[in-house]
């Protein structure tokens, strides 16, 4: 569907990877104007460099893997992470003619396939570096993020029941003349909550919680290793934003301007909520996490489907 | 596309012989999740692109990783994983081996009977899948989910009892 599929493939990665570079500096100015401070603001305009400053720091650290570690798994864990990031926006449709393969029958159990694997690269980075604060970590992780993609893909369902299609291209274009987010609210603030805790952002960061467990899974992590899992959580905060735009806020529809403008202005209006939170919100207790996701996400994702259905089988029938 | 096939066909199979021959835990886990890939693949290639992408989201997303987050309660070191080596001796082969064989013999038997394969396969989309599940196979559905209601129960139960005995 695209006019250069093999470009597009070559150039999405890239894009991604430079805006996700982007947004540590992004993030950290914002947080600063929040918290009343400045954030960096030395290195080229407005600090804007900062990200590349750090990028080339990251480039000259040591990278060093610990002994006691299992190297070949050790090494595996970051470039899961990424991949899996990179390949779910395969499937996103950016404007009606741009992206890889928006159009794939499955697209949107596609992006659900990759979540689910990139699971593997927190907790895999948590068992090989057989230290003790990076595998509780892991099995934070492996916790919250089986538990969340329950209700993810529940809270999805309403989305696919009202379009009666699995292809994000298709659920953007059955968005025409209303947005998804009015009918499929519930759906939306379920979806939120479960991609920050898959993203494991505060205020559900455990896997990575600092004040207890170090640094987490990547404690043992150094150099550019450590600059993957960082560059591939903004990556997945791009990524989840991105999905909010396409399944609930009309994907590159819109007056006046054009398709892609549109859809980057959504897409980084939900990335700044997501900092916004951060900036926000403590760390909840672990316990609270699951608390709200077994006892509240649960059984609301579950009456969210509930109602969509009534709703569909009744305007069917009438 | 047929060489697409076989390519996954063999990764499916090295996987699945990786996994057998492993010695560390997480290791053979990690083989195992190969091999359910490469089986998507093969699904996605059949013409089920929905049951490939279930095969990645149950199986490998989530089944394994239970798997692999158990390993890791297990805390298993070095003498677990020479028990492994153990473990593996030749005359422990011998059965498995067997009975493979004779698998491969009744695969190469059936072989002349397949079906016409050069025809195109059918797209078998979510909604097909939705239909016949709900549809004449409804009973076997319903069976299902008794038994993972029972397996649910019973874990519940055995962790209500943990509980109380502390």
């Amino acid at each position: 569907m695209t006019p250069l599929p093999l470009l597009s493939i070559l150039l999405t990665p890239l894009i991604i990877l430079a805006l996700a570079t982007l947004l540590t500096w992004v993030e950290r100015r914002l947080l600063g104007l929040w918290q009343d401070r400045y954030g960096p603001n030395r290195v080229g305009p407005g600090g804007l460099f900062q990200a590349v400053a750090d990028g080339i720091k990251l480039l000259f650290k040591q990278d060093w893997i610990p002994p006691f570690a299992d190297r070949g798994v050790f090494v595996l864990a970051p470039v899961i992470g990424m991949m899996t990031v990179l390949m779910s926006f395969a499937v996103i449709p950016v404007t009606a003619l741009s992206g890889i393969a928006g159009n794939l029958n499955v697209g949107l159990l596609f992006v659900l396939a990759m979540m689910g694997l990139g699971v593997y690269a927190v907790v895999l980075a948590g068992w090989a570096s057989n230290s003790k604060y990076a595998l509780l970590g892991g099995m934070r992780a492996a916790a919250q993020m089986i538990s969340y993609e329950v209700f993810m893909g529940i809270s999805l369902l309403g989305v696919v029941m009202t379009a009666g299609s699995f292809s994000l291209y298709d659920i953007v274009t059955a968005q025409t003349r209303m947005w998804f987010v009015i009918p499929q609210c519930v759906g939306l603030i379920v979806f939120l909550l479960a991609g920050i805790a898959e993203t494991h952002r505060l205020p559900f960061d455990l896997p990575e919680g600092e004040n207890e467990l170090g640094a987490g899974f990547h404690t043992e992590y150094s150099g550019m290793k450590f600059g993957m899992f960082f560059i591939a959580e903004y990556a997945g905060i791009v990524l989840i934003s991105a999905l909010v735009t396409t399944l609930w806020l009309g994907g590159w529809q819109g007056p006046v301007l054009p398709g892609i403008v549109w859809f980057a202005l959504k897409t980084g209006a939900v990335v700044v909520l997501f900092i916004l939170l951060r900036a926000a919100l403590p760390r909840l207790r672990y316990d609270q996490l699951m608390a709200l996701g077994w006892k509240v996400l649960l059984p609301l994702s579950l009456l969210n489907v509930t109602a969509t259905g009534t709703v569909l089988m009744l305007r069917s029938a009438g | 596309m047929q060489f697409l096939a076989l390519l996954s066909a063999a990764i499916t199979l090295i996987g699945a012989i990786m996994v057998i021959t492993r010695r560390v835990a997480v290791h053979a886990v990690l083989w195992l999740v190969v091999t359910l890939l490469a089986l998507a693949v093969v699904f996605a290639l059949l013409g089920a692109p929905f049951a490939a992408a279930l095969e990645v989201i149950i199986y490998a997303g989530a089944v394994m990783v239970l798997f692999v987050f158990v390993i890791m309660m297990l805390n298993l070191g070095r003498p677990d994983s020479d028990r492994e080596k153990e473990w593996l001796r030749p005359r422990a082969w011998l059965g498995p081996a067997l009975l493979a064989t004779l698998l491969c013999g009744e695969l190469l038997y059936t072989l002349p009977f397949r079906p016409d394969d050069t025809a195109a396969p059918d797209l078998l989309t979510a909604r097909d899948v939705g239909l016949s599940l709900f549809g004449p196979y409804v009973l076997m559905v319903e069976l299902a989910s008794f038994l993972l209601l029972s397996g649910l129960v019973t874990s519940f139960h055995i962790g209500r009892h943990r509980l109380r005995e502390r």
